[in-house]
């Protein structure tokens, strides 16, 4: 299969079908596995590398799950080529500055992509769409069976998988869920959440700018220790979680809806004036008026038909998916006026929100050919 | 303030991030901080990043000066990167990693998934061990007969 198989068709993950998907985008589980026998890509010798890449890539291009798969030398892919993967999450952007040594195996429906000479010799992820972690994790720990049969992994009995940087070292499994919590954030309650899950050992990261805000609203929880705790354990914990933060969204989304119904109208209709009018916008900001538009949709402002192009706009107006479309690299100002165009096409159908009995209804335009009262 | 990555440009990033109650600081040039991912909120480098330096640092204080003997890496590379040279580097430096393991991880001991072939491996070696242990009961019992029997089973899994 050729690059531009992957790059003009989203993933499954990205048309977003998936238990809980209006507020759950996506979960991810990564393992972290090494060669028995040589030392990690970080230290190791450039022969030693590329040795370990010729023992690791055919067997991965062998996994029945592999069958019609798209796998490439990092040297082979351009600095674009690799931004746009790294922007859908099937490459790290530590993967992205490698160049001959490593590559990179992933399915057609880019649900399963597995890194070679990563910071480990391998580094294999599941992604789906909502919340689905237990599905995940079955996908990738079928597929590191089947790599553990044909390779040697370095193990150690008490300290289980060994990995190149020790906060990895056990299970080698990063397990996480990709969470849109504008009515959290609007709310101020996102703090509390955020140290009540830490408190537990589990991360939450956003991009913290201004204050705690976070960008597009969208946060990351996953676990933060990998040794001391079984997969499933560490699996079920986290969805225990998530559906606890699911729960206290949707709380803050009806105490929004009944005690500050104006606070929200407020940030909807700006978000959708904004991204209907633009000519110019930086990603932070179209991430962060998307998420108010997500949440317009999810509360029913906007009808159900929004939702796909919306979603889908997340990730067309990151810098790389805007330019791969562009013959050539674009400055930082072609850019935020090439965003802005392709949210006003996007948006150009799309109705005014409807803000139904929370609110009175707008005046109606003053009509050009009757006389105004006053 | 120098970038705590590469350590030669002006740091123009800082991160801050609270895991489990403890607070981790982290100061990049802006070179870094791109190519560590920390603009990314969604992806893993920055976790495995703040946790990699904070690790190398509480190992320094171990002290040990020590090479590991496969890969030729030291106490002061891992200061550097925050990454071990190879498998045998969790031996080499068991000492100083096993408090700092303790720190980072729930527990001690991996209780997750094995490899198959590795499970079996282990297996054998438990069923020798006790093995071994009978032998010498019978032989100091001068059972004999016990003994011969259990020298056998210990020659067939010598040669599986």
């Amino acid at each position: 299969m050729a690059i531009h198989n992957i790059l003009n068709t989203s993933g499954e993950w990205l048309r977003g079908e998936g238990p809980h998907n209006q507020i759950v985008v996506s979960s991810r589980v990564r393992l972290a596995r090494n060669l028995k026998n040589f030392a990690f890509p970080g230290w190791a010798k450039k022969h030693d590398r590329l040795q370990i890449l010729e023992a690791i890539k055919p067997q991965v291009e062998a996994l029945p799950e592999m069958s019609d798969a798209f796998s490439v030398y990092s040297q082979d892919l351009s600095a674009l080529e690799k931004q746009v993967l790294v922007e859908r999450h099937l490459i790290s952007r530590e993967h992205a500055a490698k160049g001959v040594g490593s590559a990179v195996v992933m399915n057609r429906k880019q649900t399963l992509s597995i890194m070679i000479n990563e910071e480990d010799h391998l580094r294999m992820q599941a992604i789906r769409a909502g919340l689905q972690l237990k599905n995940v994790f079955k996908m990738i720990d079928k597929a590191d069976s089947a790599l553990e049969d044909k390779l040697d992994f370095a193990f150690h009995p008490q300290l289980g998988y060994l990995t190149a940087c020790p906060t990895n070292v056990g299970t080698g499994m990063r397990a996480s869920a990709m969470v849109h919590l504008p009515a959290l954030v609007l709310s101020e309650q996102i703090n509390q959440v955020i140290q009540a899950v830490n408190k537990i050992g589990l991360a939450v990261r956003g991009l913290y700018g201004e204050g705690t805000e976070a960008l597009g609203n969208l946060f990351q929880v996953s676990n933060q220790t990998t040794l001391g705790e079984k997969e499933d354990d560490i699996i079920a914990r986290l969805h225990k979680v998530i559906e606890q933060i699911i729960e206290h969204e949707q709380n803050a989304r009806q105490m929004l809806l009944q005690k500050k119904p104006k606070t929200l109208l407020d940030h909807i209709g700006r978000g959708y004036g904004i991204l209907r009018h633009a000519y110019s916008m930086n990603s932070k900001e179209a991430l962060n008026l998307l998420s108010f538009m997500k949440l317009g949709i999810d509360l029913s402002f906007f009808p159900e038909e929004c939702r796909q192009p919306v979603d889908e706009l997340f990730m067309e107006t990151q810098p790389a998916h805007l330019q791969k479309g562009t013959q050539q690299k674009l400055a930082a100002d072609e850019r935020d006026s090439l965003r802005a165009e392709i949210i006003r096409a996007k948006l150009a159908g799309f109705p005014r929100p409807d803000v139904g009995a929370s609110e009175p209804p707008p005046p109606p335009p003053s009509n050009g050919g009757t006389s105004s009262q006053n | 303030m120098n970038c705590d990555v590469c350590k030669t440009n002006q740091a123009t990033v800082f991160l801050t991030q609270i895991v489990d109650g403890k607070m981790q600081k982290v100061n990049l040039c802006e070179g870094c901080s791109k190519e560590k991912g920390v603009t990314d909120p969604t992806g893993f480098a920055l976790a495995d990043l703040l946790l990699g330096l904070g690790a190398a640092h509480e190992m320094e204080r171990g002290g040990g000066v020590q090479k590991c003997p496969t890969c030729g890496f030291s106490q002061a590379d891992f200061k550097k990167t925050g990454r071990l040279g190879c498998a045998t580097c969790y031996t080499t430096f068991a000492d100083g990693l096993a408090s700092l393991l303790k720190g980072m991880h729930k527990g001690t001991e991996h209780v997750g998934k094995v490899p198959a072939r590795q499970a079996r491996s282990l297996e054998r070696e438990s069923q020798l061990k006790n093995l071994q242990r009978d032998l010498r009961k019978a032989v100091s019992e001068e059972d004999y007969e016990s003994a011969a029997t259990i020298r056998d089973r210990i020659r067939h899994l010598d040669t599986e």
